[in-house]
């Protein structure tokens, strides 16, 4: 191997990587802040590269949801779970004697999908151009996250970490489920956002190389931002460090959950629509990439960001280079080397029983 | 899925429930949900075009979804054999599936017709013969092409699953046979991958004279273009797995020119009056198209058009010897298949015997090259 193919597979490691670590750090979020292992974090990816592949080329022809129109059926989706999230709030607060109160939370939880369904309704989105449909996609799968949260996580807030991982392979498998039905068994693929490419002596260096980068970069500079200068990063942080002592200071875990569920939707998404130019994306592609950003979390212990982006540019090179040398292994490689990290991990941090 | 299911199956059992005992019983298991359903929907769609009856005799379908699970499948495999004690059981067109059903169709005495190229082990496939062409007489065909083309060194990239292991070893046993070029380089990829770089510079860096990549449908165009994209000039040849439209939908103009070796069924119109499959495909086509609309025509549908041909040869066959819905008629339905001889279907030209459940001879396979976004068929490959 002589260092310009060294090069050239660090390269594309690092931009595989960067993706992980956008998946790792929501991972590492979600845990810290309601300890769950979040496994379906892939599926936001595969929905958000799916959903924009809906909104450039039209649903599947001959799919079941070509029939009722052109719209993409994460759409339908957002809508329906709105809808019995909004129902189980109210009927709550009804009882509670609050009729009040139920329709005002049951108003604010369906403000926006009614306002996204009436605005797709209304204006044909698959005319509009990239940028708009980017945010519509965006607006679309992001939140999904707190609904989720909403429906599976939020009763079971005070169960145990295996409890709420169960639940997660049971959420997984229902969101595959539900990409199989909306975007069909076949692979799609989106149009470049920047067609660029620029030669850095052998190196190849695309624009959507450089918008990954770019983006990714500036979302974990955001992510510092928040967690360290505005009053709802810090309330998620206190949650994450002690969620008694966070509670009773006023803040509110389900608040808490929602918002941290928000964020890793988003950060799905984002890299959904990061990857969708690049690669060929699958209704259950994101499994395998949403697995490696777990691999990068567990890196750094579920604990740390810094760590957790560090091992994912880690995971992203270990797989380029072993797709070179010995590519039929090449899963087998990138999963075999979480073994030593926890080796490690448990003799330098010996176990402890959780809370 | 249960409900979509059940549903299916009442509307075949009602509408058929009135037949007479001496009608010819077919169960066919597909895959009409979860992933693999594109491999099982078209092919429920030209069963709805099947004749009413068969050699004289009143056809009566059972139509089971086995929803892409290999334990499904099973499960309908043994219903048709032990309640409706079908004369044909048919299916699945997802290998593992017709894998797994073979042992419980074999057990009872039926003859089993897959729609997909099952490799069973050694002396398994008495009662089973397949509809699709298997990969070695494909391989023959690739190989035929890259000697005319004057390929000296071939790179292999293909799936880490079955179907790239058999691709790889149909085409160096047929290649040592033939004289053909040797694989230099081996790569493999995963269907989920989202990147083959490495394997990608590891060919280019090999620099075979052509490449070969084995994957299926959609999955084949994310590895064609890393070729492309690592700056890779030779040939690149396809599987008749990645004969569809999406390689060009995904692909673009990165599989401009890409060879694609593929069965007749799909471009009739533009197979040489020589090629002895061009009215039969042609048949095919304008049935399927006439239902289903233009450009509708895929491969899968072609298997159960072909399926009817061979019906129609064996049953009056099988018919003098035994009574329709008895063990003899089953045992005779498969000596009259094995011993049908050359028979013309839409995907080429088969002749079944004792050693060979395969069948396709080398008329078959035609070569495709992808232009202008099109298929357009090679001349030399014939």
């Amino acid at each position: 191997m002589d260092p310009t193919i060294a090069a050239i597979l660090t390269l594309d490691g690092v931009g595989n990587g960067a993706i992980y670590a956008l998946l790792a750090l929501a991972t590492v979020l979600l845990f810290a802040v309601t300890r769950v292992i979040f496994i379906p974090q892939g599926e936001f990816v595969a929905f958000g590269a799916l959903t924009f592949a809906m909104l450039q080329q039209g649903n599947p022809v001959g799919s079941l949801w070509q029939r009722y129109g052109d719209l993409p059926g994460t759409l339908w989706l957002l809508a329906l779970t709105a809808l019995i999230a909004a129902g189980i709030d109210a009927t709550r607060t009804w009882r509670l004697g609050q009729p009040r109160r139920a329709w005002r939370e049951a108003l604010t939880t369906l403000a926006l999908p009614t306002a996204l369904v009436v605005l797709c309704v209304l204006s044909h989105p698959r005319s509009w151009p990239m940028l708009a449909q980017l945010l519509l996609t965006l607006a679309i799968v992001t939140p999904l996250g707190p609904l989720v949260y909403r429906l599976a996580y939020q009763r079971l807030a005070d169960a145990s970490v295996l409890v709420l991982l169960i639940v997660s392979v049971g959420v997984h498998f229902a969101l595959t489920g539900l990409g199989l039905l909306f975007f069909g068994a076949e692979a799609f693929r989106n149009p470049p956002f920047w067609d660029a490419r620029f030669s850095l002596g052998p190196l190849t260096l695309t624009g959507q190389s450089i918008i990954i980068f770019g983006s990714s970069a500036a979302l974990i500079v955001l992510l510092w931002l928040f967690f360290e200068r505005t009053l709802r990063g810090k309330a998620l942080r206190a949650t994450a460090v002690n969620r008694t002592g966070a509670r009773l200071m006023g803040i509110s875990p389900a608040t808490a959950g929602r918002l941290s569920f928000t964020m890793a939707a988003f950060m799905g998404a984002l890299s959904g629509l990061l990857i969708g130019p690049s690669t060929s994306v699958y209704y259950d592609s994101g499994f395998l990439i949403g697995l490696k950003g777990f691999v990068a979390a567990v890196f750094a212990g579920l604990a740390s960001y810094p760590l957790a982006a560090v091992g994912a540019l880690g995971v992203g090179i270990i797989e380029s280079f072993a797709s070179f040398s010995a590519s039929a292994f090449k899963e087998v490689i990138v999963f075999t080397t979480i073994l030593p990290v926890l080796l490690w991990r448990s003799l330098r941090d010996p176990h402890r029983e959780e809370e | 899925m249960t409900l979509s299911k059940s549903l299916l199956t009442a509307a075949f059992a009602l509408g058929l429930s009135g037949a007479a005992l001496a009608d010819i019983t077919v169960g066919i298991s597909l895959p009409l949900t979860g992933p693999a359903n594109g491999l099982g929907i078209p092919m429920q769609n030209y069963i709805k075009l099947w004749p009413e009856s068969v050699a004289g005799e009143k056809l009566k379908v059972i139509l089971l979804d086995d929803a892409s699970d290999p334990t499904r499948a099973v499960q309908n495999a043994r219903k048709f054999v032990t309640e409706d004690k079908v004369d044909v059981v048919m299916g699945s067109s997802v290998t593992v599936n017709a894998v797994a059903m073979a042992e419980t169709v074999a057990e009872s005495g039926t003859v089993q017709l897959m729609f997909s190229p099952a490799a069973l082990q050694a002396g398994k496939d008495h009662w089973a013969f397949r509809l699709p062409q298997g990969n070695a007489v494909m391989a023959h065909a690739v190989i035929e092409h890259m000697k005319k083309q004057g390929v000296k060194s071939v790179g292999f990239l293909g799936y880490t699953d079955a179907y790239g292991e058999t691709w790889l070893n149909d085409f160096k046993s047929q290649s040592a046979a033939l004289g053909g070029p040797p694989i230099t380089a081996v790569e493999r990829f995963a269907r989920p991958d989202t990147s083959v770089t490495g394997q990608a510079l590891k060919l280019v860096q090999a620099n075979p004279d052509a490449i070969l990549v084995v994957a299926s449908g959609s999955g084949a165009a994310m590895p064609h273009k890393g070729l492309i994209e690592r700056g890779y000039k030779g040939k690149i040849y396809q599987t008749h797995a990645a004969a569809t439209r999406d390689l060009m939908r995904i692909g673009g103009k990165d599989v401009e020119g890409a060879f694609v070796v593929s069965g007749p069924a799909l471009v009739p119109e533009q197979l040489p009056d020589a090629h002895p499959s061009k009215k039969v495909a042609q048949d095919f086509v304008n049935k399927y198209e006439k239902a289903y609309g233009a450009g509708s025509r895929n491969q899968f549908a072609g298997h159960a058009y072909d399926a009817i041909i061979v019906l129609e040869k064996v049953i009056p066959v099988a018919k003098a010897k035994a009574k329709p819905g008895t063990p003899e008629f089953r045992a005779a339905l498969r000596d009259a298949i094995e011993n049908m001889g050359r028979t013309v279907l839409c995907h080429g030209v088969l002749t079944y015997s004792k050693d060979n459940h395969w069948g396709f001879t080398t008329e078959t396979p035609v070569m495709l090259k992808v232009v202008n976004g099109d298929w357009k068929i090679e001349p030399s490959a014939m």
